[in-house]
């Protein structure tokens, strides 16, 4: 068998719900392990031995939270987004499984990047909120994530629910990069005098590598939290069939 | 297709009339509400127009596609042989006749009622004929997703209106320009591509959004 063929054969076989369950099954326990790690490291790199910001002082450390989870959140929602175009086009369940986990999760990535946000700006910037571009653009995310789980949770029929929001999700990638530049456009013709995130472009080595450890341990996390979301998931959706029988009667 | 939808909103009269007498009403409500001060008018004027026009679009998208879904004629439109988008752009720019239009053309009357100067006005005038129609196809999208649902209202502002803030902000912001002698080229650029771009793939999406909506009863 060619090379070539064994990766379809792969893909295939992950998209089928009972094959999945188990593989992630056995997948979460090192996610779980190396998201520990990663973060432990991350976390006491950033805290403990990160030299303090010259301007900011201690304050600044707040970015080990808030700089991963804004990146989760737009992560997030492309790879929602991926696996909505996934299964409109392709029909694999498993797909708008991932796609209806996430969902609830990158809110929450986008809701803390503003929380942590406006918790650092009320020392460093005096307010708690600016309508800066980048501060704008992540609440408008927020909006379009409450607006996708909003038409999931209204529709009652799953596998309508999920085409439905799919197609919300692939109209709100379209415009999330036109709604950023709008709205940067718009920010820096309102307000010349801008505070940029960091005085200086390049960032000290002893803080750019707990800052990619901790990047690295929350996308770790969100693997966890996809995993075990969509485990749950699947046996909910699938409950009807021969192997969740099989498995609920073994255990 | 685009005659029959005229034909048939040109019947309910009263319904045409709703949005613009919304729009007229919120607009003027923004000097009670703030001041009367020419200056302070001005200076928020094209802001006003702007959120009260897109506010009536908004309201206004309810009925678009409300009696043929009601009636069953939506799977029947789906059905027909012609191609599902280009009947959903009749429709869409049938709503856009009834709707938007009356309020396009009003829209220089309200500029000068905050006291706009005459080449602002125009350039308002300008900015909502690119921008509404946009407004109009967007919130197709959102209404072809939330029809049939039993809080459809609600739900669709929260799925429409981050996708609005684009032509908003371009709108207003060429508006704003005008009134400070700036350059204002580039976000009437702005919304002509958004506008060429909506009107392109909305009608896709639209009709794949509806053939969802139907197969959901």
């Amino acid at each position: 068998m060619s090379e070539q063929n064994k990766t379809w054969l792969w893909f295939h076989r992950m998209g089928s719900p009972a094959y999945f369950y188990n593989f992630a099954g056995l997948l979460l326990p090192w996610c779980v392990i190396a998201t520990v790690i990663l973060m432990l490291i991350g976390l006491i790199g950033g805290l403990v031995y990160a030299p303090a910001d010259y301007q900011q002082g201690e304050g600044f450390r707040i970015i080990y939270v808030h700089v991963p989870s804004a990146w989760m959140s737009m992560f997030v929602y492309m790879v929602m987004a991926i696996n909505g175009a996934i299964f409109l086009i392709w029909h694999i369940k498993l797909s708008d499984i991932i796609a209806r986990s996430s969902a609830v999760i990158g809110a929450s990535f986008t809701f803390l990047a503003l929380a942590t946000g406006s918790i650092w700006g009320k020392p460093m910037w005096g307010t708690w909120w600016v309508w800066d571009a980048r501060l704008t653009s992540e609440l408008l995310l927020l909006f379009l994530y409450l607006g996708y789980i909003g038409l999931r949770a209204a529709i009652d029929d799953r596998r309508v629910a999920g085409k439905a929001a799919s197609i919300l999700a692939l109209v709100g990638v379209i415009n999330i990069p036109i709604i950023h530049y709008s709205v940067v456009w718009w920010n820096t013709l309102h307000q010349p005098a801008s505070i940029s995130k960091f005085d200086n472009p390049s960032i000290h080595i002893d803080m750019l590598i707990p800052l990619l450890c901790m990047a690295l341990a929350f996308k770790l996390f969100y693997l966890c939290i996809l995993l075990i979301n969509s485990r749950s998931e699947l046996l909910e959706q699938e409950k009807r069939t021969q192997w969740v029988k099989e498995l609920v009667t073994s255990s | 297709m685009l005659f029959r939808d005229l034909q048939i909103a040109f019947r309910q009269r009263a319904e045409i009339m709703l949005p613009v007498i919304f729009f007229v009403v919120v607009v003027s409500l923004f000097p009670l509400a703030i001041s009367p001060d020419p200056d302070v008018l001005r200076s928020i004027g094209p802001g006003v127009i702007w959120v009260a026009a897109l506010l009536s679009i908004l309201l206004s998208l309810q009925s678009l596609f409300r009696s043929d879904f009601n009636d069953g004629s939506m799977e029947q439109i789906l059905l027909s042989p012609y191609p599902g988008s280009l009947l959903m752009l009749a429709r869409i720019v049938a709503q856009w006749c009834v709707t938007g239009l009356p309020l396009i053309i009003i829209s220089p009357l309200l500029g000068l009622l905050l006291h706009l100067e005459t080449h602002v006005n125009w350039i308002l005038f300008i900015s909502l004929l690119l921008g509404v129609p946009y407004l109009n196809m967007v919130g197709a999208i959102g209404v072809a997703l939330t029809i049939g649902l039993r809080q459809a209202g609600a739900l669709l502002s929260l799925l429409v209106l981050p996708l609005y803030v684009p032509v908003l902000i371009f709108g207003s912001n060429a508006v704003i320009s005008a009134a400070n002698d700036l350059p204002y080229n580039g976000q009437l650029l702005w919304l002509a591509a958004l506008l060429v771009m909506a009107t392109t793939l909305s009608p896709f999406v639209i009709s794949s959004a509806l053939r969802v909506s139907c197969s959901y009863r």
